[in-house]
């Protein structure tokens, strides 16, 4: 059908494109992720289960990890349920100004990330916006400080970032659904409750599974929210990871750290592809 | 249900006023219901009264406002005037889920992650009804369309005939007053659509249900329909049994829109009308007219005049005309022919093979039928006027549809060729 050189010129370059960006770097992460390095800093070429079983007994890792996981489960949660709660009122009750209000949910994700998380920390800084507000309103005395550098300021920063993320698989499971199973379900007897709880949210099931997907995923590898706005409590094992690749200058435990990140991500995919398949009736 | 609580409800229809509510055999009572959107007006000042047990039907074409007279009976459309009583009780204030009213959707609407059986049994189970009585309704009501077989079955998997039929259960398990059906056999290949017909029929005896039925096939009305209730853009052109609808159309519109028909121009002086060289007696009073004459009321006359008896009974009108054209349809053939004036004519008669040459036709004058021409909306411009204002004012003529500026469809469902393009493109040579 297509001329040989034409099927050449059309997948020889992003094939390289994915060798050479992500095929390769993977490959060499697995690599390191079995050598390791000794006290003069030299990586040893040797094959060696050592940053696997550190990863595993040393409470610093794991715990890391674990708290990171919670993080990114309660971002999941919130962005999900503000998501949805968007969706909805723009699917079924936005009327004329759905696509205005689309686009209002859009153009944040134009935004620097940097920038929206800077905001963060001028709202809720010990002299932000926030604690100045609450103080000057006599709703506390004292700047509440575990507004900024806390799991909370990553939580709610998070959320604010990764909404958009989960609304967009939500809204398009939802425009999804023909209307006349809304009134099929009307004129059966069923209440406008009842219809949510047994029509709309079984098939917006899909959304759902993707929009949480993304959120969780997301959020369990950023380094940046908890960089600028965790504080000490709020580190997550990003940050341990960016630290062992930079000035712990631990290049293996690292490998060895992002690898179980990787196939804890892939595992999640995975799982969440084949129950958005059995869910979706298109 | 019963025949005779069906011809009672017959007449009713013009006589309904918003007074009292209904009397004691109308189930639905349709009051002076208006619909706009916008400025788009969609149904004005329908009145109509439904009798229990009956299979209505409301016939129009595509934006006749008919799926949205039968979504206000459903509770999707609020009326924007005029009330829905419904046993005495007022149907339009209610919320669809609280209406004994079921829907059996031209796209089916099968939740599809439900199972056949949990399809049908959603509104028992919504009922909150005991799982047992759900269980049995639900296999009785699926044993009634044949469709026991695929209880556990997603809706995905069966055919589109199979998912009508699950449809038809899921809204009849429920055992409504009223079963409203918007086009549902539209998507169905032809032999099985006339096959569910027969069978929708039948299943609507049974179960004594009254049905109300939308559809824009008016071959497929007649079949199914103990009335047929005519909508045009928003308003009743007629209401009345297949038959009378058939024989007795109140209007040009109706006249062409169900079957097709000769409408002859003719003036009336003295009990008689005179379309170009044709007269025939007539009873209604002088003036110009309009008349429907069914092409198969046209037969080629015999050879022998008829017995003197007979012709005083039926005084059967003669005249001659040329075979112009030829359409074979099996067991009938469409003729068109040009009369002495130059008036061209439709005749449907049995097959055969016709001799060459000028042909004798007859037509019985009681089947030359007066009818209104009908009126417009007010977005077109009165064509009856217009007609009558031009001089080709005794010619074969279907305008009153052809200058409707919208949305008239041929009826491809029909069998018969004779659509009113045909009909019009049939002109008066002479003029």
């Amino acid at each position: 059908m297509f001329s040989r050189a034409y099927r050449t010129v059309i997948t020889v370059p992003p094939l390289l494109w994915v060798a050479i960006f992500l095929l390769v770097p993977y490959a060499l992460m697995f690599c390191y992720s079995f050598w390791s390095v000794n006290d003069a800093g030299t990586i040893l070429h040797s094959w060696t289960m050592t940053n696997y079983h550190e990863l595993l007994t040393k409470p610093v890792y794991w715990q890391t990890l674990l708290r990171s996981m919670w993080i990114a489960a309660r971002v999941m949660f919130f962005s999900m349920l503000l998501g949805f709660l968007l969706a909805y009122f723009l699917s079924f009750h936005a009327g004329a100004r759905k696509d205005l209000y689309y686009q209002l949910v859009i153009i944040p994700l134009w935004v620097s990330y940097l920038v929206r998380a800077y905001a963060w920390k001028t709202i809720l800084g010990t002299d932000g916006v926030l604690n100045t507000l609450l103080q000057y309103v006599h709703v506390t005395k004292h700047p509440l400080d575990f507004l900024l550098y806390s799991p909370f300021a990553v939580v709610l920063t998070l959320t604010h970032i990764y909404t958009p993320f989960t609304f967009l698989p939500i809204y398009a499971s939802l425009e999804h659904i023909p209307r006349h199973l809304v009134e099929a379900s009307h004129d059966l007897g069923a209440t406008p409750a009842q219809t949510f709880w047994r029509v709309i949210l079984p098939l917006s099931i899909p959304g759902l599974l993707a929009g949480a997907t993304f959120a969780f995923v997301l959020s369990l590898g950023d380094f940046l929210a908890p960089l600028l706005l965790g504080g000490p409590s709020g580190i997550m094992i990003s940050n341990i990871v960016v630290s062992l690749f930079g000035a712990a200058y631990n290049w293996p435990l690292g490998a060895a750290i992002s690898l179980c990140m990787l196939a804890l991500v892939l595992a999640l995919i995975f799982f969440s592809e084949r129950l958005e398949k059995k869910w979706s009736f298109q | 249900m019963q025949a005779a609580k069906k011809n009672m409800a017959t007449k009713t229809e013009s006589a309904t006023t918003q007074t009292s509510p209904s009397t004691s055999n109308s189930l639905v009572s349709i009051r002076s219901v208006a619909k706009n959107f916008g400025k788009n007006i969609v149904l004005r000042d329908i009145s109509l009264e439904i009798a229990e047990g009956e299979f209505l039907t409301i016939l129009g074409e595509s934006g006749s406002g008919k799926t949205t007279l039968l979504r206000i009976l459903a509770g999707f459309e609020h009326p924007t005037s005029g009330e829905v009583w419904m046993s005495n009780e007022r149907l339009d204030t209610q919320p669809p889920y609280r209406r004994r009213v079921n829907t059996v959707f031209q796209s089916y609407a099968l939740f599809p992650h439900m199972t056949v059986e949990q399809n049908v049994g959603y509104g028992l189970s919504i009922a909150k009804r005991p799982a047992a009585e759900i269980e049995q309704r639900v296999s009785e009501a699926l044993a009634k369309v044949k469709m026991s077989a695929y209880a556990k079955s997603k809706p995905s998997k069966i055919s589109g005939g199979q998912q009508q039929r699950i449809a038809l259960a899921r809204a009849l398990v429920n055992r409504p007053q009223v079963l409203l059906l918007d086009e549902p056999l539209s998507a169905l290949d032809a032999n099985l659509r006339r096959e569910m017909q027969v069978e929708l029929k039948a299943l609507q005896r049974e179960v004594g249900i009254t049905f109300i039925f939308v559809t824009h096939d008016q071959e497929e009305a007649m079949v199914m329909s103990d009335r047929i209730a005519l909508l045009r853009s928003g308003e009743l052109e007629q209401v009345a049994s297949p038959r009378e609808i058939y024989s007795r159309p109140a209007t040009s519109y109706t006249a062409q829109f169900i079957g097709h028909t000769n409408l002859l121009h003719a003036d009336v002086l003295n009990g008689t009308a005179m379309c170009d060289r044709l007269t025939w007696p007539t009873t209604i009073a002088d003036g110009e007219a309009l008349f429907s004459l069914r092409p198969e009321s046209i037969r080629i006359a015999r050879i022998a005049p008829p017995a003197i008896g007979q012709q005083k009974a039926e005084p059967s009108i003669r005249f001659r005309a040329t075979l112009r054209d030829q359409v074979f349809h099996g067991a009938t053939e469409l003729l068109r022919v040009e009369c002495a004036g130059g008036l061209l004519l439709t005749i449907r008669t049995a097959s055969r093979d016709l001799p060459k040459g000028p042909l004798e036709f007859e037509f019985n004058a009681a089947d030359a039928v007066p009818v209104r021409a009908t009126r417009l909306g007010s977005n077109a411009p009165d064509s009856a006027s217009k007609d009558s204002a031009s001089k080709d004012s005794s010619s074969v003529n279907s305008s009153s549809t052809d200058s409707k500026p919208k949305d008239f469809k041929v009826q491809d469902s029909n069998t018969e060729v004779a659509s009113p393009k045909f009909i019009k493109s049939v002109k008066k040579e002479s003029a």
